[in-house]
């Protein structure tokens, strides 16, 4: 190549304006070159099947579930925050306390929406708490992360609601209880594991606080659900 | 002693001090200046070493000096917030305690604020108050039904919402009426203190946090305990306002001061007893 030559007479190549033949110039700009290599890719995921597709996002959202079950600081975690998970996990939450004691004149439990809003609206409000309070975390970062920690307590309403399928008197309602307790210590254990970081140590508390807040309520709902007789 | 108009005149230091106390209150004369400075050495001595207390006093006169006053951000930009959420968790936990035991001598904007108003303290506990009394209200109705064949619980979330509406429109409308109604009186009459909306806005935040385990102790289903702890509460509350607007509005006309002070706990106490009645009241149905 005309580069070798080049690199064994040093300045030569000053005086020599004309290109050799042998570079392509013309043709497509594929040069082994970093960014047009990842352009490729892009295009070529167009082509993949659709399956592919969705199975990268549910691997995703799956190895994020397995890093808030078993919670320890992960910074690529953290990296590729997506909203899929929270979104699945409000979803299902929002279903299960549905069809609670529902009597037509008098509305007992959280509508779907009333879920919704408390959930989003609480991990928005916390999340611009930490970052007024100087945070290095990022919006979606942290509401990525308010919203996986959702985990343990949807499980725990899954649970519930099979407890209560049983029976609903004093036994089922300790299991309960326990149950729920676990599952919010959990949540709140997994989500400062991610949050408390990113804030100086002076505030970590400061910090902490709305996310136990945030996690009792939701448990608090989870644990008051009775089911229609 | 040095005249303090001639800038070329050497100050003493306890001189230099003050000055820079009475450049920093921008809206206190030097009178009231003696009155805060021994209060700080007070304070520093109760609360923390001093070593910690000069720190961010040092800092703050030179940060003053430096940039004469606070650097103005405009209101729609993220810094402008970030201004009332620059506490630490011992100002809080300091703050906190000082709203629940009040002192006959002590202010709590001078004692505790200290120029540094926080949005923080009175957004969560507003926040934490509103799930305590729809938590504690639910509670309370179903230990009252308990053993009773025909009822079924039911927790009820429209009581979220009621107080919510409540306890943050006491916490807001009425600090900006206060201030309002100061800043008027202020034109009439040359008052000593005055004080900023966000620091009339968090003492009523922080003189909130009494109510909460007032309402945590609403749960038990006695009526004789249940008025005892208002009572208690409006006492403690009532007093942490009350010396901290007497300052502001002790040299005015006798009518204006009794009308203040009076709808300060007035206003109080219908929060509080609102509060049981609506979210406690026995539900027979």
């Amino acid at each position: 190549m005309a580069a070798s030559d080049e690199a064994s007479r040093p300045f030569a190549g000053l005086s020599d304006v004309s290109i050799s033949d042998d570079i392509a110039v013309e043709g497509d700009i594929s040069v082994p070159v970093g960014p047009s290599a990842r352009r490729d890719d892009e295009f070529s995921t167009l082509d993949e099947p659709v399956r592919e597709t969705v199975l990268r996002d549910l691997r995703a959202v799956g190895k994020k579930f397995v890093h808030v079950l078993y919670p320890k600081r992960s910074a690529a975690l953290l990296r590729d925050w997506d909203l899929w998970g929270p979104l699945l996990l409000c979803v299902t939450l929002a279903l299960l306390l549905q069809g609670g004691a529902a009597d037509s004149d008098y509305q007992g439990g959280p509508q779907f929406a009333e879920v919704f809003v408390i959930v989003w609206f609480g991990s928005i409000i916390i999340t611009l708490n930490s970052k007024l309070l100087g945070g290095t975390i990022s919006f979606f970062q942290s509401l990525c992360v308010l919203g996986y920690c959702i985990l343990p307590l949807t499980a725990a309403m899954a649970v519930c609601r099979i407890v209560l399928v049983a029976g609903s008197g004093p036994v089922s309602f300790a299991v309960r209880l326990a149950v729920v307790t676990a599952s919010f210590g959990w949540s709140t254990f997994a989500s400062t594991a991610f949050l408390a970081d990113s804030q100086p140590a002076n505030r970590k508390a400061l910090v902490v606080y709305p996310v136990f807040l945030f996690y009792f309520v939701i448990g608090w709902m989870v644990l008051t659900f009775s089911p229609s007789q | 002693m040095a005249s303090t108009n001639d800038p070329f005149q050497f100050h003493e230091f306890e001189e230099a001090g003050n000055l820079l106390e009475a450049n920093r209150d921008a809206t206190t004369i030097s009178i009231e200046d003696d009155e805060i400075k021994p209060e700080k050495q007070r304070q520093a001595a109760a609360f923390s070493p001093a070593g910690e207390d000069e720190d961010p006093l040092a800092s703050d006169d030179k940060t003053e000096l430096l940039s004469g006053q606070k650097k103005s951000v405009p209101f729609w930009t993220f810094e402008y917030y970030q201004r009332f959420f620059d506490v630490e968790t011992h100002h809080v936990k300091e703050r906190i305690i000082g709203s629940v035991l009040p002192w006959p001598g002590k202010n709590f904007i001078h004692t505790h604020l200290r120029r540094n108003p926080d949005l923080y303290g009175p957004f969560w506990i507003c926040t934490t108050l509103v799930f305590a009394i729809a938590i504690s209200g639910n509670l309370a109705n179903f230990l009252t039904h308990l053993g009773k064949p025909n009822y079924k619980y039911t927790p009820e979330f429209q009581k979220v919402t009621i107080a919510a509406t409540a306890i943050f429109s006491y916490a807001w409308f009425v600090p900006l009426a206060l201030w309002g109604f100061l800043l008027w009186r202020n034109n009439k009459i040359m008052n000593l203190v005055s004080y900023s909306f966000m620091e009339i806005a968090c003492v009523y935040g922080y003189s909130l946090f009494i109510y909460i385990p007032t309402v945590v102790l609403w749960i038990l289903p006695y009526e004789w305990l249940r008025w005892c702890t208002i009572v208690v509460a409006l006492f403690l509350s009532g007093s942490v306002l009350g010396t901290t607007f007497w300052p502001a509005v002790r040299d005015d006309h006798p009518k204006v001061i009794i009308a203040i002070m009076s709808s300060i706990v007035v206003l109080n106490a219908l929060l509080a007893v609102g509060c049981k009645v609506i979210m406690f009241y026995d539900v027979d149905t």
